[in-house]
């Protein structure tokens, strides 16, 4: 058993040597009992996930008790998690997320659910080439992204800009309102990930089976009947999985407003997360830092918690 | 799992009027050229100068400029290197952390063992861990080790992916038991069974993984941006960052360097677009 740890290592490479004799293997390992060998398999991933996950949320856990007294940390119990309530900074990040999250998810979800729609329409062709289109910018890089992003939304001579007046519309300060940095977040997270959603979707239209559709039809319904009547409730359990991903996704949004607006203009567009990473990597408030992070963890479990009861419900029907 | 032979030729629900199959395409093309303008303009705005980017009207066509930027990218952040450390270390860490989940997967579809309900538990528990949670801890464990600036230190705190291991449980639990009852009964030990037996038959899942991994460690930036601080090991979402922070901030060189980060994920997606979409439906229709 002590021995068994660099074996798996080892193997791949004996594994592409081409065939192996059988007979080749040590007779012991054949006799290896079955808790071993699973230890074998998933024991290199738990000493992984003990050094790079349990230990430092431990230590964060305990880092949200302290505080930065004269150069020594003290522990100061919850005294952090109280400062959260009188903080305006981060009640407005929470109140960014809930409008993000009423706003956004919604809006996404529809126009991802229209084009898998369209995309599922059987006389389509090229459905792999519209799919590809409509999934790269899910793919792109981030910070390609946002640069292509802050070019594009400049204020002076960004292309956003120059069309709109030539549509003869005002100047519009895409990232330094804060009506319109919120809009421009909006709008950019949206882009990113819809076709990403439309995608979801259209792959559990495909599952579902074609007599599907004939039997709708034969039964007089036009398409857009086939879809409400018949079609579109079906898609229910993976309409929710686009849902919950995304308010996840929308929880800890970061990339985005990060790299658009480091949350700015004020507190226009500052999330929890970002927020975190303001007060910890730049403020060095380590404290702090984590007991935001900690609010945020238990704000995703509990409203995961939530989504994934309704999910298995939705999944039993 | 695919439908009958018999209900497939009719496929089609009735032919719909031309009216409506032009209006499908109208949204299509809208969507299309929504999703694809920022792309056009990176291609675009690397071929020009950065001064000429922001004249009204803005180029519609490329100019004469791709060489001179990408020398410019060359000079001021070292770009070759700067795409040979993303490659390598991306390929490491996909090769690593594939392999690492198979097993896991693996182990834990098929073995019942003391900890596996512990395990799985830490799995589901990552997945709504926000990053940012552990990057203080990780970061000071890192600076303890001396790590800082290593490639060691941007592979390995990440290389046990909840995704990818759940991934392959799923595609291992419908393995049959029977299979590899009857390999071990032919004298295969349990490290060749999975090598030989098990692992070709969830080429697909490893297929998707790989890929999502690699994508993932491709575009990694918060990590990769507090581990290295020295020019000739940085990545190229770092060293495109260092752009956007200088004073005079040259545009077309940014776009051209956006434009060359993005393009081997492009190809990826291009080439391998079937497991990419089989890998987004793991959770979604099997769960």
């Amino acid at each position: 058993m002590t021995s068994s740890l660099p074996v798996p290592l080892r193997e791949p490479d004996r594994a592409s040597a081409p065939a192996p004799a059988p007979a080749a293997a040590p007779a012991r390992r054949r006799r290896r009992s079955p808790r071993t060998a699973a230890w074998l398999f998933a024991g290199p991933t738990a000493v992984l996930f003990t050094a790079f996950f349990a230990y430092p949320l431990a230590a964060s856990l305990y880092q949200s008790l302290t505080a930065r007294r004269d150069g020594v940390d003290v522990f100061v119990g919850l005294d952090q998690y109280r400062r959260m309530l009188h903080d305006p900074a981060f009640l407005h990040s929470l109140a960014n997320t809930g409008l993000i999250l009423a706003v956004q998810v919604p809006v996404m979800i529809g126009l991802a659910l229209v084009l898998a729609v369209l995309l599922n329409q059987s006389w389509l062709r090229f459905r792999a080439g519209w799919r590809a289109v409509f999934f790269l910018p899910a793919i792109t890089t981030l910070v390609a992204y946002a640069v292509v992003f802050q070019v594009l939304l400049r204020t002076d001579g960004g292309l956003a800009d120059q069309l709109l007046q030539a549509l003869g519309a005002g100047p519009v300060d895409w990232l330094n309102s804060p009506t319109w940095a919120r809009i421009s977040l909006i709008g950019s997270v949206t882009w990113r990930w819809t076709g990403y959603n439309a995608v979801i979707l259209l792959a559990g239209l495909q599952a579902i089976g074609r007599d599907q559709y004939e039997a709708a039809a034969l039964d007089g319904a036009g398409t857009a009947r086939t879809y409400s009547g018949v079609i579109l409730p079906q898609l229910r359990p993976v309409v929710l999985f686009c849902v919950i991903t995304s308010t996840i996704g929308t929880l800890q949004l970061f990339d985005e407003n990060y790299v658009l607006t480091r949350g700015g203009p004020g507190d226009a567009t500052l999330t929890p997360v970002v927020y975190l990473y303001k007060v910890g990597f730049q403020q060095l408030d380590f404290g702090y830092a984590a007991a935001i992070a900690w609010v945020v963890v238990l704000i995703i479990a509990a409203v995961s918690l939530l989504q994934f009861r309704l999910y298995g419900r939705e999944r039993r029907r | 799992m695919s439908p009958r032979p018999a209900t497939r030729p009719g496929r089609a629900t009735r032919p719909g009027p031309a009216f409506g199959r032009a209006a499908v395409l109208a949204v299509l093309t809208l969507g299309a050229v929504l999703s694809l303008v920022p792309f056009a303009w990176m291609l675009i705005a690397s071929t020009h100068s950065s001064s000429e980017l922001f004249h009204s009207p803005p180029p519609f066509l490329p100019g004469g400029e791709l060489l001179r930027n990408l020398a410019h990218l060359q000079e001021t952040i070292g770009f070759g290197r700067v795409m040979l450390n993303s490659l390598g270390i991306a390929a490491v860490h996909t090769a690593l952390s594939a392999l690492l989940s198979a097993m896991c997967g693996y182990g834990l579809a098929k073995y019942r063992f003391r900890g596996r309900g512990l395990l799985l538990g830490v799995v589901l528990a990552t997945m709504m861990i926000p990053l940012q949670v552990l990057l203080v801890p990780l970061f000071q464990m890192m600076a303890s080790l001396g790590w800082i600036d290593s490639y060691q230190a941007v592979i390995l705190p990440f290389l046990a992916n909840s995704f990818g291991i759940l991934l392959m449980r799923q595609g291992f639990l419908d393995f049959p038991d029977e299979l590899l009852e009857s390999a071990r009964i032919d004298g295969a030990g349990e490290l060749r069974t999975f090598y030989q037996v098990v692992l070709p038959c969830v080429r697909p899942q490893l297929g998707a993984l790989v890929i999502f991994t690699f994508m993932g460690q491709w575009n990694s930036f918060i990590w990769p941006l507090l581990m290295l601080n020295t020019q000739e090991n940085y990545t190229v979402p770092v060293a495109l960052n260092t752009l956007t922070g200088l004073s005079h901030v040259d545009y077309s060189g940014l776009m051209l360097g956006s434009l060359l980060a993005t393009l081997p994920l492009m190809l990826l997606f291009l080439l391998f677009q079937r497991q990419f979409v089989a890998g987004l439906l793991g959770g979604a229709l099997k769960g």
